[in-house]
């Protein structure tokens, strides 16, 4: 059932950022926080549909490279205006130093 | 205690985001919004943006949202006069209305260019500015194929204009006074970045000359250049700036300056009056408390939140740095700060067609960050770069200039 898909290698995310990650015409945004544990999210924001891993990671947050809108990228949860819609989450594993996430 | 409540004039950005923000912080009494528009509230910038037409109008809030969170919205409803004295308001059909705080958030209405009055031709069904849902629908009647049009101003909203007239099909002039677009505001190197794409793009792009004469009848606009030229055109759009809406605020005797002058925490001279966004000015912190005002979609939000924090007596300044975009065909810029006051410019180059300027002032301080590039390119460093002026830091303009050294280390 558990369908996990390879991403990246694990050092291919820098601490605290994000990069983009497509598969079967799906977008995700794929995060390795500053206490080194990996996330993955909806790839375009709730606002506008804009890629997020254009944007900026601080702590727990993703911030939209468009309107700075903020999300949580741990829980998905939007953090107000502009944004109010939540990001869908995706759980993330790392084995064997590969990142896969489940992309359900 | 007094059972008045808070009363919001103008249903736009700030005004939204007020009454939101006053329910979000566990205000539990009244809170009323006034607004003269019929609509739902609606973001402006996807106005001048090629979106479909479907998501042109797009609403701040869901409808739903103002009987869920229990505020009184009253649409289509005109202040007319404010009678500070009482802490009363007056609609235009005559009602009175109480309050407690009142925050004004009014907005700007588009300049009107004098030589259209002085040739009888006002803005008419060919001759529009750009600020309502009601504007951008007459003028993307135009955006077609086979249709001319013309614009008068190369600022923001006459830039994006021509972008969305150029790839909806139309052939587009724009014709500008200055002598070049963004005299405000823009750094002229990226200035003239959009100039050249532009004109790539097939824009006839007409800067530094005086207009002499508008004519309109029912069938085109003749728009006549000080050095005779005549520019024929389906529609005008003139887009040359806006003023603050100040009219009730001055009637009722509160303090003007450049809009309605607040301090820094967005109260007017009287004190249960606050103003927030396009209508007001107010001083910024980080650069001597100079006095600005900023039209600016995240500054209406940022101050509506903010006005709402302090009518129930926070206290908090506005410590909120100006920051803008616009976007022009796949290129997006944005700008940190204010950069009148640099002495310095340093560039970072992102990836071929990505460009940040990092501004500087004679200490070396940085007051501001311009970028322009495809997408999301420059957003992350801006946004970093925003952070470092708000820190008034002095970063070393070798690290600024260098794409491999990340900014984010230099916080
Ligand atoms: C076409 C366009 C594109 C834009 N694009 C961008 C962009 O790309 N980036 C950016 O940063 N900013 C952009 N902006 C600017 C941004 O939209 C404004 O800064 C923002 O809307 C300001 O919000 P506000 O609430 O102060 O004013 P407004 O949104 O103007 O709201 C004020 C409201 O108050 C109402 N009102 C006024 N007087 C009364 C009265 N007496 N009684 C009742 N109601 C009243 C007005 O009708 C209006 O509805 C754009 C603006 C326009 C017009
Ligand atoms: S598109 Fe993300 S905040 Fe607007």
């Amino acid at each position: 059932m558990s369908n996990w898909v390879d991403v990246c290698a694990s050092n291919e995310i820098d601490e605290e950022d994000v990069i983009r990650f497509d598969h079967e015409g799906r977008t995700f945004a794929v995060y390795r926080s500053p206490d080194d544990s990996y996330h993955a999210t909806d790839g375009l924001c709730t606002h506008e549909k804009v890629h997020l891993a254009d944007g900026l990671v601080m702590d727990d947050i993703i911030e939209c490279p468009k309107h700075n809108g903020r999300f949580n990228y741990k829980t998905g949860e939007a953090k107000g205006a502009p944004v109010c819609v939540n990001l869908g989450t995706y759980p993330v594993k790392v084995d064997g130093g590969r990142v896969l996430i489940q992309v359900g | 205690m007094d059972d008045r409540g808070i009363v919001i004039v103008g249903a736009g950005e700030a005004g939204v985001r007020a009454a939101f923000a006053l329910r979000e912080k566990g205000y539990e009494g009244s809170v009323t919004l006034i607004g003269d528009e019929p609509h739902l509230p609606y973001e402006r910038p996807p106005l001048s943006k090629p979106v479909s037409e479907a998501e042109a109008v797009r609403a701040i809030v869901a409808g739903e949202r103002f009987a869920e969170t229990g505020i009184a919205f009253k649409r289509g409803q005109r202040v007319a006069a404010l009678r500070p004295s009482e802490h009363q308001l007056v609609l235009e059909d005559g009602e009175a209305l109480g309050y407690r705080r009142l925050l004004l958030a009014t907005g700007a209405t588009p300049r009107q260019l004098p030589i259209m009055s002085a040739c009888g031709v006002l803005a008419s069904d060919r001759i529009h500015v750009l600020r309502t849902v009601e504007h951008a629908a007459a003028i993307r009647r135009y955006m077609g194929e086979g249709k001319r049009i013309g614009i008068i101003g190369g600022g923001f909203i006459g830039l994006e204009l021509a972008a969305m007239g150029r790839m909806l099909g139309a052939a587009v002039t724009l014709i500008e006074v200055q002598p070049r677009v963004l005299m405000r505001g823009v750094p002229e190197k990226l200035a003239l970045a959009l100039q050249v794409r532009h004109a790539a793009e097939g824009v006839e792009l007409i800067c530094g000359v005086a207009i002499n004469a508008i004519s309109a009848d029912s069938d085109s606009v003749v728009v006549t250049l000080g050095d005779a030229r005549r520019i024929e055109a389906d529609i005008l759009v003139v887009g040359i700036g806006a003023q603050p809406n100040t009219a009730l605020a001055a009637e009722a005797g509160l303090a003007i300056e450049n809009g309605i002058a607040v301090d820094a925490q967005l109260r007017t001279s009287d004190p249960d009056i606050f103003a927030a966004g396009d209508c007001c000015s107010f001083p910024v912190a980080i650069y001597g408390a100079r006095r600005v005002r900023l039209e600016s979609w995240r500054n209406a939000q940022e101050q509506g939140s903010l006005a709402a924090a302090n009518m129930r007596g926070a206290g908090e300044m506005f410590v909120g740095i100006p920051w803008f975009w616009s976007d022009q065909y796949d290129l997006t810029l944005q700008v940190a700060g204010l950069a009148d006051g640099a002495v310095r410019e340093v560039a970072r180059s992102l990836s071929p067609g990505a460009e940040i300027l990092f501004h500087l002032d004679g200490e070396g301080r940085l007051i501001a960050a311009s970028g322009l590039g495809p997408g999301g390119a420059v957003a992350r460093d801006i946004r970093l770069a925003e952070m470092l002026i708000a820190k008034a830091a002095k970063p070393d303009p070798g690290a600024l200039a260098d794409p491999a050294v990340k900014l984010k280390s230099l916080l």
